[in-house]
């Protein structure tokens, strides 16, 4: 149905059909190759059109990006992405009861931010899209905090003023955020530049979605990564699909999103990001790039959004029904379960066990923050309003404070 | 106490801070090597290394994203945008995080920038080299906007606004870098040699954002005016005959609103100035704010003096700009009898 000359790019599957996936190479699992992190990013070029991936279909650890990790390592991973999984199941049920007004899952990428988080330091900061509740479950952030802020209650970290899951925790190396997509990249390369100014070791991570690459601030990012050597890795997630539009509306059907890398003179990295161990390989091969002093990569993490955008989203309206089972590249979290059984080290009746016993502390922080209060029943005292606007309240906000009532401390 | 222009005193505003705060960076379009287009960064990087005052590439919104991200972490930064009307692509920077940050995030992070750029017309710069762009900034809850008309206060609130743990946007009047431009623009153009306000301690000082300086003492009107209004200020009241009170604003937020209040309940009238373009301007809300507090006190109408609701023309430069003759007219429409 083509009425004039003007492309526009569209899905190979809209809600009705079969979902279909043939436009994309997944490639197998070991066959990339993974060269030394010192190597010139002109001999890295063919690096972005390639997808790196470690486990293969029967849950094996294939090829030289396999990271090699202690069944231990990987078992604290699996536990955070498990724990992320309930706390979304849980919290999105806590909407659809009218306990908050908000919430967004991270439902099918998982590994992404456990993976990330375990790989990076304490010294480190990432720069968080809303989908990385994982980076704080891997590093045991307090479930009780996170309901609190999701229910903006008078026990709110961020004293009632933000969307829920816009959470900040800088001693948690996850740097605030913004409903204004795309606008923390560019922090996460004047981060990197700091620490670099400073000799401090550290590095930045900062995220964005494949739809966002299409901001300006994609490209101011990556321009002055490059200009600067920042230490910094800028990871694009690619779940192919932003609220209702396709990857294709944001570019990706004519390259990849990793290769935007090479007109910058980075190196370019395209993973799995539905694969635990090859998320962390990567990352850890971009990280010691950049504590080498050999400046910034960027990585695409190829995955797939499994749920909608938001809670107010339906994505049956725009894609088929049962598009996210058939995604190629699976679930994280079965495919490292998988692994973990091959390897003997894990099996079906622990991981009920470990599924029931993360519910429930879930369902004991949500308890605990009903306690203190849901949206509308408890909020933190007043004042909060007018306070952090500045460092130090201005006479507009105290007299604004006495307009609405709130009388001096 | 040295002799300096406006240019001297900001050069050796951050001269100063380079060499005491290891944590201040400068950087910008040009502000590197060749030490800036209106030579503000002269020397700084040949003074203080290549890492202190640097280049940056022509994005300024990378260059307010990057300023944040190191604010974030620690750092005093002092992006310089090459003119104020190229501001607009990092707006959303300023905007939805500079402004934001520290509330948003409980106070878990902050972006103490300092953002300098040259604004102002009076230089036959056409309309993108030419504008006043501080009410959209002062709109903006958690932004501090100021702006100094002279070079002693120019290098004190140029210390005092990198000192500031928040955002500040620091706009220098372009036409007043190099003398006291009091808009007779038919005249010899005087530098700021012999002018008071040019002597300027050599060492650290501050000039605190949020206080007005009350330039001309008077009991007839008082005349709110910032940057290089505050000199077409002067001229106008000298033509008009009239005991006018100045008030230069220097710092438009915060607001000095004590200064204001008291000068207006003292002379009844006030005339407020700026070269932004009137509809929507910053004086319309210091219109509103002197109706709030000194309604009872008014002997007559307030009457802004702006720039007219058009781009800024280039043929028509005089015909837009606000001159003395402007101001006159108006201190006399207010002076006349109800």
């Amino acid at each position: 149905m083509r009425n004039s000359g003007l492309y526009i790019p569209e899905p190979l599957a809209r809600p009705g059909e079969p979902p279909r996936f043939n436009h994309l190479d997944f490639g197998t699992a070991g066959a990339v190759r993974r060269p030394d992190v010192d190597e010139s990013a002109g001999n890295l070029r063919d690096l972005p059109y390639a997808l790196i991936r470690v486990l293969d279909d029967d849950g094996a650890a294939r090829g030289r990006w396999d990271p090699m990790l202690r069944p231990e390592t990987m078992l604290k991973g699996l536990k955070a992405m498990l724990l992320t999984r309930q706390f979304d199941e849980r919290l999105f049920r806590a909407h659809r009861q009218g306990k908050t007004s908000f919430y967004m899952k991270s439902t099918g990428e998982e590994a992404i931010g456990a993976a990330q988080s375990m790989v990076l330091g304490d010294k480190d900061m990432c720069f968080p899209t809303y989908r990385v509740l994982s980076w704080l479950m891997a590093r045991g952030y307090p479930l009780l905090d996170l309901v609190n802020q999701i229910f903006s209650n008078a026990a709110d970290p961020l004293k009632g003023r933000q969307l829920p899951i816009l959470y900040s925790a800088r001693d948690y190396g996850f740097y605030s955020l913004s409903g204004n997509v795309g606008s923390r990249f560019g922090h996460a390369v004047g981060w990197a530049m700091a620490a670099a100014y400073k000799h401090d070791g550290s590095l930045a991570l900062g995220y964005i979605g494949e739809g966002t690459t299409a901001e300006g601030d994609f490209h101011e990012a990556l321009t002055f990564a490059s200009v600067y050597r920042a230490p910094v890795i800028l990871c694009v997630t690619n779940n192919q699909w932003a609220i209702s539009s396709h990857a294709g509306i944001a570019g990706a059907d004519g390259t990849t999103f990793a290769a935007k890398a090479l007109a910058y003179g980075l190196p370019g990295l395209r993973v799995d990001g539905n694969d635990f161990l090859a998320v962390w390989a990567a990352t850890t091969w971009a990280a010691e790039r950049s504590r080498a002093g050999l400046g910034a990569t960027l990585i695409e993490l190829f995955t797939y959004r499994a749920g909608g955008h938001s809670t107010s989203d339906d994505p049956t309206k725009y894609r088929p029904a049962d598009e996210p089972a058939h995604w190629p590249l699976g679930d994280p979290i079965d495919r490292l379960k998988r692994h973990l059984i091959t390897l003997g080290e894990w099996d079906g009746a622990r991981h009920a066990a470990l599924t029931a016993e993360l519910d429930e502390e879930v369902k004991i922080a949500v308890k605990k923050a009903e306690r203190v209060g849901t949206l509308g029943k408890s909020k933190p005292k007043m004042a909060e309003m007018f306070e952090g606007v500045f460092k130090v309240p201005d006479w507009r906000l105290l007299e604004q404070r006495r307009e609405l009532g709130i009388l001096d401390d | 106490m040295t002799e300096m222009s406006m240019i001297g005193a900001l050069t050796s505003a951050l001269d100063i801070k380079l060499a005491l705060d290891p944590d201040v960076l400068v950087f910008g379009q040009d502000v590197g090597y060749f030490g800036g287009v209106f030579r503000v960064t002269e020397g700084l990087q040949q003074g203080h290394g290549l890492d202190r005052c640097f280049d940056t590439p022509i994005s300024e919104g990378g260059i307010i994203a990057i300023a944040i991200g190191m604010g974030a972490y620690g750092l005093r930064p002092v992006p310089e945008i090459q003119f104020a009307d190229y501001i607009l692509p990092a707006f959303d920077q300023l905007v939805s995080e500079a402004a934001r940050l520290r509330y948003r995030s409980g106070g878990e992070f902050w972006a103490p920038i300092t953002v300098r750029s040259p604004y102002g017309g009076g230089i036959f710069g056409g309309q993108t080299h030419s504008q006043s762009p501080e009410a959209i900034f002062a709109h903006i809850t958690g932004l501090k906007t100021v702006i100094p008309s002279n070079p002693h206060d120019a290098k004190g609130m140029l210390i005092a606004a990198i000192e500031d743990d928040d955002p500040v946007i620091f706009l220098e009047p372009k036409r007043l870098y190099n003398g006291p431009f009091d808009g007779r623009y038919e005249q010899t153009l005087r530098t700021w040699a012999g002018h008071p306000a040019a002597e300027v301690p050599e060492g650290h000082y501050t000039v605190p954002l949020g206080k007005a300086a009350t330039v001309r003492v008077g009991a007839d009107v008082t005349v709110l005016a910032y940057g290089t209004m505050v000199h077409v200020a002067l001229a106008g009241i000298a033509d008009s005959g009239l005991d006018a009170e100045l008030i230069d604003l220097r710092s438009i937020v915060p607001l000095d609103i004590e200064a204001i209040v008291a000068s207006v309940k003292k002379t009844g009238r006030c005339v407020i100035l700026h070269e932004a373009s009137r509809f929507g301007g910053f004086g319309g809300e210091l219109s509103a704010l002197v109706q709030e507090r000194c309604f009872y006190d008014l002997e007559a109408p307030i009457e802004r003096v702006c720039g007219w609701d058009t781009p800024y023309p280039h043929a028509f430069e005089w015909d837009y700009f606000p001159g003395p003759a402007r101001v006159t007219a108006a201190l006399r429409r207010v002076m006349e009898p109800a």
